[in-house]
């Protein structure tokens, strides 16, 4: 049966303001799927951003949201979290939002491994502005600000949210829709910090700039290079030259979760003389 | 058995053209038709939802029994 994405949408706010073919839509698809799958309750549910065309998503969504500043997602979603526990907090945004200037967000949320989502839709990109390179733009790019290529190697978000201490990592594609919401589910119900990455395509500003005819070339790459975390078990070095894995990268589950650690400090406090 | 065929929904106001849904359709059920995604073989349908699961603008329906 179609499913039913309007229970989850803002009444009037669609069509959205996405370029043709840009996979946030997807991404933002397999978020309710998500959210519906959990049977998440619009109110106990905040869905926070910062800024750029990511970001823009929680505009849509219709539960508890927030659309703060450029790269402080992680900051107000802290807030929230630490406020209101019982609450389900997901953070969407881009990777110049998340590793840019909210890097340093980024990696204290994952350090404190506070029970939150954080869904990165990495178009390699500052889609909104124009297209300048982000920390994620690959080495040899282009991008408006790198027209002659990037010198910079680009983060790999999975690896740098693993060392800075999340506890649950996953990876996807905005072509393997489906997977989409299964790896957002699994994130959400992980007590801890969870980052799912979604390699994403902006073909507007990044399509373009290297040599993607189309949008359907841009997902035709993101077929091909993406490896389950399974099936990269078995190909040796040389076949995973150049692939990317996606599936679940890492689940640790003894690390303490820091809103329950918290309230051991109110508690302590309280007793005290 | 006699196949049941689902009912396809293309909401134009919502559709940017993209060939996405076209293009991943393992069945070659759909077309372009001016700016907007058509039906165009809905016999050939399998039912796998990949087009509605794939538009990123929550325009085409797989409407099933
Ligand atoms: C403090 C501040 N600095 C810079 C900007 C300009 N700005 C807006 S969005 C953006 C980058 C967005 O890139 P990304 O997070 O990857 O999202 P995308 O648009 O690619 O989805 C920048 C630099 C801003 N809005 N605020
Ligand atoms: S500029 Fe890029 S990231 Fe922004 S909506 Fe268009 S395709 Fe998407
Ligand atoms: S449901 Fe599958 S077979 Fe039918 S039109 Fe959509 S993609 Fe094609
Ligand atoms: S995928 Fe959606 S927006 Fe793109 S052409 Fe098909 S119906 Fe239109
Ligand atoms: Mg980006």
């Amino acid at each position: 049966m179609a499913f039913d994405y309007d229970k989850w949408i803002r009444p009037g706010k669609l069509p959205h303001i996405w370029c043709p073919g840009c996979g946030h839509g997807i991404v933002m698809k397999g978020l309710i799927r998500a959210m519906e799958t959990l049977k998440l309750k619009k109110e106990e549910t905040a869905v926070v951003s910062g800024i750029g065309c990511a970001s823009r998503l929680p505009g849509y969504i219709d539960c508890c949201t927030l659309h703060t500043a450029h790269g402080r997602a992680a900051a107000f979603a802290t807030g929230v979290k630490m406020a209101k526990p019982e609450m389900n907090v997901i953070l969407v945004g881009g990777d110049g939002d998340g590793t840019a200037i909210g890097g340093n967000h980024f990696i204290h949320a994952c350090r404190r491994n506070i029970d939150m989502t954080y869904i990165i839709m990495n178009n390699y990109i500052y889609g909104m502005t124009g297209g300048q390179f982000s920390p994620c733009t690959p080495t040899g790019h282009k991008a408006s600000t790198t027209p002659y290529g990037n010198p910079d190697p680009g983060f790999d978000i999975a690896k740098l949210a693993i060392g800075a201490g999340a506890t649950f990592v996953a990876r996807g594609t905005a072509f393997h829709a489906n997977q989409i919401d299964k790896l957002i589910v699994e994130a959400i119900q992980h007590k801890g910090f969870s980052v799912v990455e979604i390699l994403d395509d902006c073909p507007t500003t990044y399509g373009r700039r290297n040599k993607y005819k189309s949008v359907i070339e841009m997902m035709n790459r993101l077929k091909e290079v993406a490896v389950p975390v399974k099936a990269a078990e078995k190909m040796t070095a040389e076949q995973l030259q150049g692939k990317v894995l996606t599936g679940v990268l890492y689940k640790e589950e003894s690390k303490p979760e820091y809103t329950a650690e918290y309230a051991k400090v109110i508690e302590r406090a309280k007793a005290a003389k | 058995m006699e196949k049941t065929l689902p009912k396809i929904e293309i909401i134009e106001k919502y559709c940017k053209g993209c060939h996405i849904c076209v293009e991943f359709c393992p069945k070659d059920v759909l077309e372009m038709k001016g700016f907007y995604a058509s039906v165009k073989n809905l016999e050939a349908c399998i039912k796998c939802m990949q087009c509605e699961l794939r538009c990123p603008d929550f325009a085409i329906k797989v409407i099933t029994e």
